[in-house]
């Protein structure tokens, strides 16, 4: 579903992404892994179109993001890291205006695929409410909802649940695994529990290059007995 | 193109979602009215059946009030991180940069639009020439969307909003102070005779006189159809580099 190849991405003499490579089935959950820095945001930046990549390719269900980026963005939904949405629209407003681009444009089906979105995501006590009023849970779940309204084939989350309290980071995490038999799923998190929660996949990254790509379970057996921060450590020891 | 609509809907209607679209008017309105009626202006006193006297501080105040309007569109994007939002939907740059620009434009219109009451009092009073107001709100419209281009073009420049707003009045000043022939006389001093005329064929203030004299000249039209064109081109480069 999701390829890349030699993704790399220079910012002045810092190469910020250097040759990743990797690739995500429909089903699979990818657990993206990183010290801050690594390279996690660039990567994702790059496969969603944001960024263009300095060399390398990415390319979505076959299709090229920098030959034809609308198509890709049209097939991705996107979880920004901490859920940008414009703060004087109401959820259902702001909801209707992502509905409308991704090419709702009867007012019934708008309608329709916000309402999913919404029960999707638990946002009906706020669906009136201006965005800029909401808490920091909410404010992360408008941004999911955003990513899922369209119901897109892969999905792209940068730090889903950044901020969220525990409560609301294991209904996050039920939300992503419920959804992930029919998607290809890549999520950044420095939350390494996360990653053994809903993770079949886990991809590390320091220094701008993949370090381990293999299952959670092949991680742990990196070293027995150990707990997986300090596998962590050492695999990420040149970022420090 | 199709997505042109609901960034122009979102961005024309957040306006009126936030106090900045009736701070904006109700200003607009009170200086320009006021300077109309003031010393300066002497609406009532030049005895004439015409906007001139309103329209003459139109330059002016578009130098102070379009930067106002235009500063948010790509800085407040940039600082609050939905320009990656924007452009992970599916559209292209020049949709969101049209989408965008249509919407300033069409609220300055407003605002414009929004002096008809003097327009009807100069009517009740006397029999002015309709034509010559007619064509002098065209120039105003077109006026306010050559200012827009740059300032919008400033905006994508910079996440700050004051910068973005500093730079265009720098840049809307110095499209403005072109007209005037103390200006083009040092610049006459310094440059080339051809060069220092070619220059103040930028101004705003040559290209929208011929409008409130009741004329369409074919070339003011397009110097502000084209300064749009060209600012929005490179708005779109600016934004995709």
């Amino acid at each position: 579903m999701i390829e890349v190849k030699g993704l790399v991405k220079t910012y002045g003499p810092k190469r910020a992404v250097d040759g990743v490579s990797f690739s995500v089935k429909r089903g699979d959950i990818l657990g993206f892994l990183g010290p801050n820095g690594a390279g996690k945001s660039t990567t994702m930046k790059m496969i969603t179109g944001f960024l263009r990549p300095d060399a390398g390719s990415a390319t979505v269900d076959g299709i090229d993001v920098t030959r034809d980026p609308v198509a890709v963005k049209g097939k991705l939904g996107y979880l920004p890291e901490s859920a940008p949405a414009y703060p004087e629209m109401t959820v259902e407003e702001f909801l209707g205006f992502i509905a409308e681009i991704r090419g709702y444009r009867e007012p019934a089906a708008r309608a329709a695929q916000v309402d999913r979105a919404v029960q999707l995501t638990h946002l009906t006590p706020v669906r009136k409410q201006t965005i800029e009023t909401l808490s920091k849970g909410f404010k992360q779940r408008v941004g999911f909802a955003q990513a899922l309204l369209h119901d897109p084939a892969a999905l792209v989350l940068d730090e889903p649940t950044d901020g969220l309290d525990p409560n609301q980071k294991n209904e996050v995490r039920a939300l992503i695994k419920g959804m992930a038999e029919a998607k290809a799923v890549i999520l950044s998190t420095h939350i390494l529990e996360e990653v053994e929660a809903i993770c079949n996949r886990v991809i590390i990254i320091s220094q701008g290059k993949v370090v381990a790509d293999e299952t959670p379970a092949q991680m742990r057996a990196r070293k027995p007995g150990a707990r997986l921060d300090e596998i962590f450590r050492e695999l990420t020891r040149g970022d420090l | 193109m199709r997505h042109i609509v609901p960034i122009f809907k979102r961005e024309f209607l957040g306006y009126f979602r936030s106090p900045v679209a009736y701070v904006f008017l109700i200003a607009f309105l009170f200086i320009s009215v006021s300077l109309a009626f003031s010393r300066y202006g002497g609406f009532f006193r030049a005895g004439v059946a015409g906007m001139d006297s309103y329209f003459t501080f139109f330059p002016w105040l578009f130098l102070f009030l379009v930067p106002a309007v235009g500063m948010r569109l790509w800085s407040e994007e940039k600082r609050s991180g939905t320009v990656e939002l924007l452009f992970t939907l599916p559209i292209t740059t020049l949709e969101a940069v049209l989408g965008k620009f249509l919407a300033g434009w069409a609220f300055l219109t407003i605002a414009v639009l929004a002096s008809f009451p003097m327009a009807l009092t100069v009517g009740y009073l006397g029999d002015p020439d309709w034509g010559v107001i007619l064509t002098t709100y065209l120039g105003a419209v077109l006026m306010a969307g050559g200012y827009l281009g740059v300032c919008t073009l400033a905006s994508a420049l910079t996440k700050n909003q004051v910068i973005s707003f500093v730079i265009s009045l720098a840049a809307c000043a110095a499209l403005l102070f072109l007209g005037f022939s103390s200006f083009t006389d040092t610049l006459e001093g310094l440059l080339p005779m051809a060069l220092a005329d070619a220059l103040s064929n930028f101004s705003f203030i040559t290209h929208f006189d011929a409008f409130t004299k009741g004329i369409i000249d074919p070339k003011d039209v397009i110097f502000f159809l084209s300064l749009m064109g060209f600012t929005l081109f490179l708005n779109v480069v600016v934004l995709e580099r």
